[in-house]
């Protein structure tokens, strides 16, 4: 019975992040594109599958890889979804410089530039964060309320620009991804209970006085 | 008391119109002036190459751009203005020199260019127009498509005096 529900888990996650990435590699659109252009697109496109597994390792969903080895998991894919964003962004560069720079600028014509633009400095913020945060001394709580917020600013940002982008991606599992990547982000929140906490610890605290 | 709250409420209709008509007047100045010339649109300029040569068609066509080129003002027609039109197609990509190309309007003020098929690039599907040919302000443009599938695209110029 845990078996099959482990393989339950972990086979609707591969569906979740393959079926998306398969669909678009059967884009009518590849053949007008170059192979830089497409590269750039598909590392977007394996960003928004490494954003949802993320809070599936943090909240301890993917049966093998909780506690301790879900975070380490995090760690690694935090990193892989830097690689996937550098790929995604040289890759359009090359494409098109004008319009890349355009869109870091905040000048562009499409209205999910600014929204990819923005979730890309959050994913830096937080790499960055992430792998200074024991030299810049700072505290869990600080750390964890930081990575929060920029969390909803990733998945908002990433929905977003994703959902409004006319590209390679196939409309309906392009929109069941990105249902996915807020259901599970929504659910983390809710089982964390990442409100609520802060109250009751404040309580914690007035109480130890 | 009633008689209070009724002035109160004449002062506020009578305020209320003079700020409409007021505010209204001062947001449309260009209805006493005329056609206002046509603004360039956000990253309508890239990937511009300065003088595509004036071409029959572009590529081996299947797709039409058209428009018109009027002045500002009195929104008279512009015949013979060489409008410049690039995209990604299916034939290639925006920056590529076979992606260019010209036409001049008629003495209507229209032009009418058949090119290759525009397909959406960085995630939608556009061309780009220009005028840069010095007697008027350059304008450059930047429509878009508003389904991938569809064979035409339109992009009108109101040209002021350079």
């Amino acid at each position: 019975m845990r078996l099959a529900r482990a393989t339950l888990i972990w086979a609707s996650l591969a569906a979740a992040v393959c079926v998306p990435i398969a669909a678009a590699a059967a884009s009518p659109q590849l053949e007008w594109r170059g192979p830089v252009y497409i590269a750039a697109g598909f590392a977007g496109i394996v960003a928004l599958g490494l954003v949802l597994v993320q809070p599936l390792l943090i909240g301890g969903y993917l049966p093998g890889l909780q506690a301790y080895r879900g975070r380490r998991a995090h760690h690694w894919i935090g990193g892989a979804i830097v690689v996937a964003l550098v790929v995604h962004v040289a890759g359009l560069w090359i494409t098109s410089p004008p319009d890349m720079v355009d869109a870091l600028l905040f000048a562009s014509p499409t209205l999910f530039s600014p929204f990819g633009v923005i979730a890309m400095w959050a994913i830096f913020a937080v790499a960055l964060l992430a792998s200074l945060r024991r030299r810049l001394g700072l505290r869990p709580r600080t750390w964890r309320n930081v990575h929060m917020l920029l969390a909803i600013v990733i998945v908002a940002g990433s929905v977003v620009h994703c959902l409004l982008i006319e590209g390679t991606m196939e409309t309906v599992s392009k929109a069941a991804l990105c249902v996915l990547v807020l259901a599970a982000t929504i659910k983390i929140m809710i089982d964390l209970r990442v409100w609520r906490r802060r109250g009751e610890s404040r309580r914690e605290v007035i109480a130890r006085q | 008391m009633t008689t209070v709250l009724l002035n109160r409420r004449r002062l506020l209709a009578a305020g209320g119109s003079v700020l409409v008509t007021g505010v209204s007047g001062l947001l449309l100045p260009a209805h006493a002036e005329g056609l206002a010339p046509t603004v360039s649109m956000a990253g309508g300029a890239n990937n511009y190459r300065k003088g595509a040569a004036i071409v029959e068609r572009i590529g081996k066509g299947g797709f039409w751009m058209s428009g018109t080129v009027r002045r500002a003002g009195d929104g008279a027609p512009l015949s013979g203005q060489r409008i410049q039109i690039w995209a990604h197609t299916v034939e290639g990509q925006e920056h590529e020199p076979h992606s260019h190309g010209a036409t001049l309007t008629d003495k209507d003020g229209k032009f009418r260019l058949e090119m290759p098929q525009i397909i959406p690039i960085f995630g939608q599907p556009h061309g780009h127009l220009a005028y840069d040919s010095g007697e008027f302000k350059t304008v450059f443009l930047r429509p878009v498509m508003r389904s991938a599938k569809e064979t035409s695209l339109e992009a009108h110029f109101v040209l002021q005096p350079a």
